[in-house]
């Protein structure tokens, strides 16, 4: 650090470079861009402007307040000195007045987060009311010809969705109906949009949607009567109000809630054209394969007819014919060939089994065959002393007399 | 399968064109048609295919805005 002389050359600021350069540090501070001021407001001031002018005090201190025309609009409180508020805006510097200042862009009721109480006690209400069960809750239709657009007509919400739309979904029609979306009118505009358009339009599906804003900005979706407007809409609901973390009554009360207005698009169009051109092409090869086949089938089937024809043919026949009667004389030679060799086994077998059963055989053994006039003699009462009797044995016979019995 | 052919295909919608080729293609799967019924019915599924198709190209989001109790063109300010 230089020692500070009393005539040094460095330059000197002038009243407006020090004043802007102030600004500017200001400025460039981020945690002062957005701040929650809280304090009683006095020397409230309403110039024909519109803007609103104040300063913020509490007991030792005091802020100078500038409210533009345009969010003083949206301003659902009667403001007064001595209210206790809190304030939201950014803090800069007013060059030409060389004050610094907060230009508020939101108040509220102080310490109240009044809205926020409202809010849960609105919804617990409804929610006994079971309004926002998911029984309740209808289907998306997955391909909407008509697509009902509630939002404000300027605003960003608005081109997201349309240009989501034209790109997802060019065959749809949208229907728009126009309403403020903050302030005052917001509520019975919306309720009164979402019913004309079912009434005239009839649409699939609905949008009911907006941009990000503060939570006040975002009011109008948690009124009672846009929940059961919502609630009452002939075709379901989409919403996308705000951003991600922004929950409204009305996204309660939705059929489907997207985190934004371009999801709440996305989320209406289930399918797109480009899923469409991908089940076309399906369809065309699914075509092209079945006539194909059947092409292939006819001609395969044109072949095995001929092949039929052809075995029925006379000439095949005769063919046939002469093949089974070589076919017959073979098997009958072979028949005959196999018939002599089994009966020649057969007789064979037949010869031994005879032998076997030879009287013969058995006279060779030691017995003998006695015969009474030609018959078998096999009891002794068929005998008396002296008959004649014939005997044979195994290598001849005689004749021989009864002599005795035993 | 119902006879539908009477109606010209450049008459269709995109649904009906959509609804008739899945009929078609349908129909070819079963394959209980004859040789030539199956070429007629391929026929006019190439026609739908490219109806669809050329519908798809060319479509346009149309937007309307509600204005009282009808219906009216809306311009989008860019």
């Amino acid at each position: 650090m230089e020692q500070m002389a009393l005539f040094d050359a460095t330059p000197r600021w002038t009243v407006t470079t020090l004043t802007r350069h102030l600004r500017q540090l200001l400025e460039s501070d981020a945690s002062l861009q957005a701040v929650w001021v809280q304090g009683e407001i006095s020397n409230l001031a309403r110039p024909a402007s519109g803007h609103i002018y104040f300063t913020l005090k509490d007991s030792n201190s005091s802020l100078k307040c500038v409210m533009w025309r345009s969010d003083a609009a949206r301003l659902r409180l009667a403001l007064q000195d001595g209210l206790a508020v809190d304030v939201h805006g950014s803090i800069s510097l007013y060059e030409a007045g060389g004050q610094y200042q907060l230009y508020a862009d939101t108040l509220r009721p102080l310490g109240e987060g009044a809205l926020y109480q409202e809010f849960l006690r609105l919804k617990a209400t409804l929610e006994a009311e079971g309004l926002f069960d998911a029984v309740r809750k209808r289907p998306i239709p997955e391909f909407p010809r008509r697509i009902g657009i509630v939002t404000s007509p300027t605003g960003a919400a608005l081109r997201d969705m349309l240009n989501t739309l034209r790109r997802r979904l060019p065959l749809a029609e949208v229907v728009l109906a126009a309403t403020p979306v903050q302030g005052d009118e917001a509520p019975a505009g919306i309720v009164s949009a979402l019913q004309n358009l079912n009434r005239v339009a009839a649409p699939d599906v609905i949008l009911l949607a907006r941009g990000g804003g503060s939570i006040e900005d975002l009011w109008a979706f948690n009124d009672e009567k846009v929940v059961r407007a919502v609630i009452d809409s002939a075709a379901p609901v989409i919403t996308g109000v705000g951003h991600e973390t922004d929950f409204t009554l009305a996204d309660f009360a939705a059929d489907l809630r997207a985190p934004t207005p371009t999801a709440a698009a996305e989320l209406a169009t289930p399918l797109t054209v480009l899923d469409m051109k991908a089940s076309l092409a399906g369809f065309t090869s699914v075509l092209v394969g079945g006539v194909t086949a059947q092409l292939q089938q006819s001609r395969e089937s044109a072949a095995w007819l001929d092949n039929r024809l052809r075995l029925v043919s006379p000439a095949r026949r005769l063919q046939t014919e002469r093949q089974r009667l070589d076919e017959m004389s073979r098997r009958w030679n072979a028949a005959q060939v196999h018939s002599l060799q089994f009966a020649r086994q057969r007789f064979s077998g037949l010869e031994n089994r005879l032998l076997a059963l030879s009287p013969l055989a058995v006279l060779r053994r030691g017995y003998a065959v006695i015969t009474k006039n030609e018959i078998v003699v096999t009891s002794t009462s068929q005998v008396q002393i002296d008959d004649a009797l014939h005997v044979r044995i195994q290598d001849g016979e005689f004749n021989a007399r009864v002599t005795g019995k035993g | 399968m119902p006879k539908t052919e009477t109606k010209p295909i450049d008459k269709l919608t995109y649904e009906q064109a959509y609804a008739e080729l899945e009929a078609v293609v349908n129909a070819l799967e079963t394959g209980e048609q004859s040789l030539d019924e199956s070429l007629a019915l391929f026929e006019r599924g190439q026609g739908l295919t490219r109806r669809c198709a050329e519908l798809l190209e060319k479509a346009e989001l149309k937007i309307q805005k509600l204005s009282g109790e009808s219906l009216e063109p809306f311009e989008e300010k860019e």
